[in-house]
């Protein structure tokens, strides 16, 4: 068997730590190859080296079976090596075709950029490998899902044959996620070679072949992905037993918290995003909210928390009307909320550790005198915060957040909201590109809160979350709840069809 | 590399490599090199290598801190809205509102303790100043940057207008602002050898404390922080962002005001007809940026910033041509504003540095 990339005895070391040792890969030619590790267990760093970002202390490379020196990642492309990455590098405001071409441009005899011929081209590509993206809509208009698509086709316009995937499922929707699955296999039956970087063991088990799993920067075990259990990968990776079912008890549920009565909300675009919606969320009970992304979940979350104005309706928390209350008095009347995007709303990454944990309470009492921050009662509140929750970070409370790793950085704002022990807890994709570790840490301290009598409010795009965590499930589609079930009482495929809402099955909603 | 000693290490590096690239003109152009740093050295304490048997002349330190005083202020100003994410180039406006509000009150309401008072007017013209762009972006989301660099003009004109018009002015200037709204006193004029050298300077000793105490210590701090680094995330937060923006931009303009009032009532005693904008506002800008926003920072660039400006004579006088003040200025904020670059290279080093040790 032919061997498209061999990457052997790699070496990497950083300042104090070895972030890849000894590390032998081998991928087939035409196969999916997944490497799976936590954060933190040398994928993205072996990844960079193949692609010409860092160079190895030691190792050989081979790529079809020539051994290679890659100094940057223009070599790479040369090689036919191409990467997806997880954050999109593509211009919002340009055309599908202008940011594909970017840096290799057609010219017309005028010198010109010809768009006209290109975008045939690339019509042309995204026809045969079942992509249907349309070259001349602008990235700002399409769907994530779309957006990533662009990606691929960016490399097979750069003939790429061995593409490499990081973490590309991150941000897709459990349907967008079917349609990547499937174009990985195409890709693969024309002949490409694909690398897959994940920690799902679930996308793992339906696309890859053969399974690198790598822990602190070694390799633990090649394995073929058809013979090996999704538990048995899992405890490759994380080195010890793994438990996927969530410890709860009999719920025991209490008097209504959250009351939302005909609520109607319009997205920014002016379109109707939450439509005459009500539901209502109960002492100790998960309310989980599923529903494929854009259904109106952000836009309920923003109108209950005071991010977004409602056009009608009402919202009653421990039966207090807060439809018109600003942000703060939101909080103050029981609710915390774990935002869905933390880096745009739940920190302020460019401030110290300690600074996020008072964001809330920055001019109370407890944290202030007469507008003068109290520091020492600050350190004080941090440290306990961090020690009890477990926050790993550089230097401690005065570690600069941005700096910290995206699992404990949603443990930091775990910790602020649970902290802050409000009666209505809302938690939406807690554990958005989070390892094993994190989100089992983090489903743990939900249920903790649902078990000492709150109520919480769960929306997440994971079906297996929902599942997993929620005493009831509401359904949400276009807008509107299109059915309230009871967790035990239900499965994934009636969740599916409830979400996919019948009509449109099987259509990315653009 | 340390985050912290590398927020120090920039501007010292862009400040060197400035000054470097004024020593390189110097030698193409066949000047002297010491001539430059005497000169400087003299503009500082008023000691010149050239002539060491005058001994020092406190003449020049005074006339350096009267050009360091509304340097600072503007550069305070500026640096206060830049922590809560505005941009205010309308400083330079708020600085002519700040001058035209001390003048006229001076001018036309004789009082006691007039200076403090005239202080004070200058102070909240520049403030409302202020107010007419954070207004506008808040309530209608109109650049910061456009209104104020409109209303600079509006300032200045308008306030050419208003001063021609009080009573005994001729087309350059005002009268004399009465003697208890000066700042200006003889006690100062003798101890600095008759420079023009005013009180002034406390009020800006007091803006540096207060600004960083507001900044660093205070809750309210916090939130234009909070604000400034992410607008989105404070509005999660609860913190009010328009209002934020609004009281930091007129705080901004305060400050500015306040330059303005310390320009009338300091340093030339009398309102002057404008011909062109003083740059006040655009100094503020370049040594905020180079100060990084923060209180010391701003201390020390704005020092550097009025040292260049007050010692352009001085050059002169030492046969150097006096744009080599400007070119080293200028180059100075063009290599903070290359900071990313400047991060590289001390990368490199540092990383030479740390695979040498092994």
């Amino acid at each position: 068997m032919e061997y498209a990339i061999e990457m052997l005895n790699i070496y990497k070391d950083f300042p104090g730590i070895r972030a890849n040792d000894d590390v032998t890969i081998r991928v087939k030619k035409g196969e999916i190859h997944a490497l799976l590790g936590e954060n933190g267990a040398g994928k993205s760093t072996l990844m960079s080296i193949l692609f010409g970002l860092y160079q190895p202390t030691s190792g050989i490379i081979k790529v079809n079976e020539k051994e290679v020196k890659i100094d940057n990642p223009n070599i790479a492309n040369d090689l036919g090596i191409g990467m997806v990455h997880q954050h999109f590098k593509l211009v919002d405001c340009f055309s599908v075709t202008e940011n594909i071409i970017l840096g290799r441009e057609d010219l017309t005899k005028l010198k010109t950029v010809d768009l006209k011929k290109s975008s045939i081209k690339i019509k042309e590509l995204s026809e045969r490998y079942g992509l249907s993206v349309d070259p001349n809509s602008k990235i700002q208009d399409i769907t994530v899902g779309m957006q990533q698509r662009v990606e691929i086709l960016k490399m097979l316009y750069r003939n790429a044959d061995i593409l490499i995937f990081d973490e590309p499922t991150a941000v897709l929707t459990p349907q967008e996620i079917i349609e990547l699955m499937d174009i990985m296999r195409e890709l693969c039956k024309e002949g490409k070679t694909i690398l897959l970087i994940t920690h799902k063991l679930k996308e793992i088990k339906s696309v890859a072949d053969r399974c690198t799993v790598l822990r602190r920067g070694k390799v633990i075990k090649t394995v073929d992905v058809k013979t090996t259990s999704e538990k048995e990968m899992a405890e490759l990776m994380v080195g010890r037993e793994v438990d996927f079912n969530v410890e709860k008890p009999e719920a025991k549920v209490g008097e209504v918290v959250l009351e939302v009565k005909d609520l109607t909300v319009k997205s920014l675009r002016g379109t109707t995003a939450v439509n005459n919606l009500s539901l209502n969320v109960s002492k100790g009970e998960i309310l989980g909210i599923a529903g494929i992304d854009g259904n109106g979940q952000s836009e309920l979350i923003y109108a209950i928390t005071g991010l977004m104005k409602s056009t009608s309706g009402n919202i009653f928390v421990n039966g207090v009307d807060i439809t018109k209350f600003d942000v703060r008095k939101r909080y103050e009347s029981g609710l915390g909320h774990v935002p869905e995007d933390r880096h745009k709303h739940g920190l302020v990454l460019d401030f110290k550790l300690k600074e996020n944990f008072i964001i809330h309470g920055y001019n109370t009492e407890s944290f202030s005198k007469n507008g003068i921050l109290k520091f020492q009662e600050i350190d004080k509140y941090a440290k306990r915060l961090i020690e009890e929750f477990d926050v790993r970070s550089g230097e401690g409370l005065e570690t600069i957040t941005r700096s910290m790793s995206g699992g404990n950085q949603q443990k930091a704002i775990i910790a602020r909201e649970i902290d802050r022990s409000p009666d209505l807890l809302i938690v939406v994709q807690p554990t958005r590109g989070l390892d094993v570790g994190a989100i089992e840490y983090i489903h743990k301290r939900i249920v903790e809160e649902r078990n000492k009598g709150k109520a919480v409010l769960l929306v997440s795009f994971e079906l297996d979350e929902i599942l997993g965590l929620s005493d009831r499930i509401a359904v949400i589609y276009n807008g509107e709840i299109t059915g309230v079930l009871d967790a035990d009482k239900t499965n994934e495929k009636e969740l599916g069809l409830l979400m996919a809402g019948s009509k449109i099955e099987g259509v990315t909603n653009e | 590399m340390n985050k912290k000693n590398e927020k120090i290490l920039v501007p010292l590096v862009a400040i060197f490599i400035g000054i470097l690239v004024g020593c390189i003109m110097l030698l193409l152009s066949g000047k002297s090199i010491s001539a430059l740093f005497v000169g400087l050295i003299k503009g500082l304490v008023g000691f010149d290598f050239y002539k060491p048997q005058l001994g020092i002349n406190l003449r020049y330190p005074g006339e350096f801190l009267v050009s360091a005083m509304p340097i600072l202020l503007t550069g305070l100003a500026i640096g206060f809205a830049y922590r809560c994410g505005m941009f205010n180039i309308g400083a330079e406006g708020q600085v002519i509102m700040g001058s035209l509000a001390s003048c006229m009150l001076a001018i036309l309401v004789p009082m006691p303790f007039s200076a403090v008072f005239c202080l004070i007017a200058g102070a909240i013209f520049g403030a409302l100043w202020a107010f007419i762009p954070g207004f506008l972006k808040c309530k209608f989301n109109i650049s910061e940057v456009v209104t104020g660099i409109m209303l600079n003009y509006t300032a200045m004109y308008g306030a050419n207008y208003f001063l021609r018009n009080l009573p005994g002015s001729n087309p350059q200037r005002t009268v004399d602002i009465p003697q208890n709204a000066k700042l200006q006193t003889e006690f100062l004029a003798n101890i600095s050898q008759n420079s023009r050298l005013h009180w002034g300077f406390i009020v800006v000793i007091i803006a540096l404390i207060v600004y960083w105490f507001i900044i660093e210590k205070t809750s309210f701090g916090y939130s234009l922080r909070a604000t400034g680094f992410n607008k989105e995330g404070a509005r999660y937060a609860g913190i009010k962002v328009d209002r934020s923006i609004i009281y930091s931009i007129m705080i901004s303009g305060a400050l500015a005001g306040l330059a303005g009032a310390i320009i009338v009532q300091g340093t030339f005693g009398y309102g002057r007809i404008m011909v062109a904008q003083d740059n006040y506002g655009f100094d503020g800008i370049a040594v905020a940026l180079v100060g990084a926003s923060n209180a010391i920072g701003i201390l020390f660039s704005g020092m550097l910033f009025a040292l260049l400006k007050v010692s352009q004579p001085i050059l002169q006088i030492n046969g150097i041509p006096k744009e080599i003040g400007e070119i080293i200025s200028s180059s100075i904020v063009f290599f903070v504003a290359l900071q990313y670059a400047i991060k590289i290279v001390l990368a490199k080093f540092t990383k030479k540095d740390s695979g040498g040790a092994k």
